[in-house]
């Protein structure tokens, strides 16, 4: 078996004299959905941001296709390829879906004109359409800014530009928290095309069905560590509870 | 890719929706939407209502001259206040920064002596220079000092107006080089046009397309809409809100060497109120105080509606009074106007 794309071994990350992370362990293969379950507090969020650059591990290593990596900002972390969806989305309401696809990372235009700092709107537009149509997400008028749309077009408005620039690992927090079933529905096919890209996906979710049916594996914090791993023919959702309140344990105790 | 099978039933929606889209929007739709048109409606209704009321004295060329020419100085303040706004911003402090640039700018033009280009570009230098400065130190205590944008600005107000006073004992300047008052003060582009209308229009095209076409613009109105994911997208919001800052703080500047070079003096006590003039100018013109909305084209029309009521309300033998009566109103209803918009998108 290949070396996974993104793995985090024996991560300790401590707020004060909360110990968030006790020697975290998480492995995502390449083209993979994963899901990072595990109850409240215990330490999804954390070991997230850790692996997205925004927090640095007290201990441990991550290691990327292989190597030994330092994420020392989010922006190291985009770099090689890992984006992050948060909860809240971070997108800017009154700019229209392609301005937030491309924030940061405008399209200039060629000659002069580009060299003076003016944005090329029209082929962000187009390209962002495409990037829509492509991994399904439906806009009708790509032209009103992003705060007239609904939640599950913001979720494919964040999905999509996260997709846009990661070529390796997308994280997606709670993706369909706040979505209807047709939504939530519309989130899990999306993630599915995104895998189908070769892109892992990162699903963190309290959904245990949904979970159950996008999760190629599932892997269990608790209380800051990795309590257990399944692959999805061998989990049953008695197993997942029983992982994340203690009552299962398969992973070996490390380094406290 | 393996997908396909998938996509197919969108794609062949996709293009149905697009012209749905297209009928449900179409171009005059982003218009309608846009609160600077119906400004600029409202402006040229009370134009045409004060032309029908006196046509002799309202409409001549030398009328819409003396209202361009009032408005000139305070059009370059609020194309700064506009792009600070739009960050969800304000700056408090654009009459003391004209002030005190306009005082240094003459005192600078008066050691240099004579009365040529020479010395009336280290005045305009001068005049930037201090403006830039201040600006900075605004862009410095609301980004980097994260002291709220209302206090700092305040405190900069005081501060820049205070200074002016110490350095003239409170006593207007008027060594002005009788050069700048006759060409850039008073003087006419092609004998009609007045160079500040000329000066202060350029100011608002060159900085409204800057707003409107460029990155900087697009990261301005980013960083007013959403500042945590204007900063999660790998922009620096602190060095766009320093640069904000400074250029509002240099526009304050020119707007005061423009009023000194209008004057012939310095106008110390004259500005006190610029500030609210140029935020309520830059508000009716569409520019939302909670950031992330607005254009220069909107704070021209929200500039000329004072303007323009203040004369007509003369012309007509209304009491003059009655024009911040009517200014205050126009204020209440754009910021209404706002509201019911962002309440309807939710």
């Amino acid at each position: 078996m290949s070396e996974p794309i993104l793995e985090a071994r024996g991560i300790v990350k401590s707020f004060g004299r909360v110990r968030a992370l006790r020697g975290a362990s998480f492995t995502v293969e390449a083209g993979e959905v994963v899901a990072l379950v595990g109850d409240n507090g215990a330490g999804k969020s954390t070991l997230v941001k850790t692996l997205a650059g925004v927090h640095q591990p007290d201990a441990g290593e991550i290691r990327f296709a292989g190597e030994t990596v330092t994420l020392e900002s989010p922006v190291a972390a985009r770099q090689l390829g890992i984006e992050v969806v948060y909860q809240d989305l971070a997108l800017a309401a009154e700019l229209d879906p392609a301005g937030n696809l491309y924030l940061g990372q405008e399209i200039l235009r060629s000659g002069v004109l580009g060299r003076l700092g003016f944005i090329d709107k029209p082929e962000m537009r187009r390209r962002a359409d495409a990037s829509f149509a492509d991994l399904g997400v439906r806009i009708q008028d790509t032209g009103s800014p992003v705060a007239t749309m609904s939640g599950g077009q913001r979720q494919g408005i964040a999905v999509c530009r996260a997709v846009t620039w990661a070529s390796k690992v997308v994280f997606m927090d709670e993706p369909t928290a706040a979505l209807g079933v047709v939504q939530t529905r519309n989130v899990l096919d999306l993630i599915k095309r995104v895998r189908d890209r070769g892109i892992a996906v990162v699903l963190i979710s309290h959904n245990m069905p949904e979970v159950l049916e996008v999760a190629d594996r599932i892997e269990v914090l608790r209380l800051g560590e990795r309590v257990a791993r399944f692959t999805r023919d061998q989990a049953t959702l008695e197993q997942i509870i029983g992982a994340m309140t203690g009552a299962i344990r398969h992973e070996e105790e490390t380094a406290r | 890719m393996s997908s396909a099978s998938q996509q197919l039933p969108s794609d062949a929606e996709a293009p149905d929706e697009a012209i749905d889209g297209e009928e449900a929007r179409p171009w005059w739709a982003a218009l309608v939407a846009s609160q600077s048109i119906w400004i600029g409606l409202i402006l040229v209704g009370l134009i045409i209502a004060f032309s029908i009321l006196r046509p002799a004295s309202f409409v001549s060329v030398a009328n819409g001259r003396n209202i361009a020419t009032d408005a000139a100085v305070l059009l370059v303040l609020a194309v700064g206040q506009t792009f600070v706004i739009i960050t969800a911003g304000i700056d408090l402090s654009v009459g003391a920064v004209l002030v005190f640039s306009g005082v240094l700018a003459t005192r600078g033009m008066s050691a240099v002596g004579g009365n040529g280009w020479g010395t009336i570009l280290v005045g305009l230098a001068i005049a930037l220079g201090c403006g830039l400065g201040w600006g900075l130190i605004n862009g410095f205590l609301v980004a980097k000092a994260k002291i709220g944008a209302l206090i700092a600005t305040l405190g900069t107000f005081g501060m820049a107006l205070g200074l002016a006073q110490v350095v003239t004992g409170g006593v207007d300047q008027s060594d002005v080089p009788s050069k700048l008052v006759n060409t850039i003060g008073n003087g006419r582009l092609f004998g009609e046009i007045p160079w500040l209308v000329v000066i202060a229009f350029v100011v608002a095209l060159v900085f409204g397309v800057l707003l409107a076409a460029t990155r900087f613009g697009r990261h301005t109105f980013a960083v007013g809409s959403n500042e945590e994911a204007t900063r999660r997208a790998g922009i620096s919001v602190d060095r766009q809100l320093l640069k904000v800052y400074a250029l509002a703080g240099a526009l304050s500047g020119l707007a005061g060497f423009l009023s000194v070079a209008r004057f012939a003096t310095t106008t110390i006590a004259g500005h006190a109120t610029d500030n609210l003039q140029s935020i309520t100018a830059v508000v009716i013109g569409g520019t939302s105080l909670f950031g992330g909305i607005g254009s220069i084209l909107g704070s021209v029309f929200g500039v000329f509606i004072p303007a323009v009521l203040q004369n007509g309300f003369v012309i007509t033998g209304v009491q003059p009074f009655w024009q911040q009566v009517a200014v205050g109103a126009v204020l209440i209803a754009a910021v209404y106007l706002d509201q019911l918009r962002r309440r309807r998108r939710q």
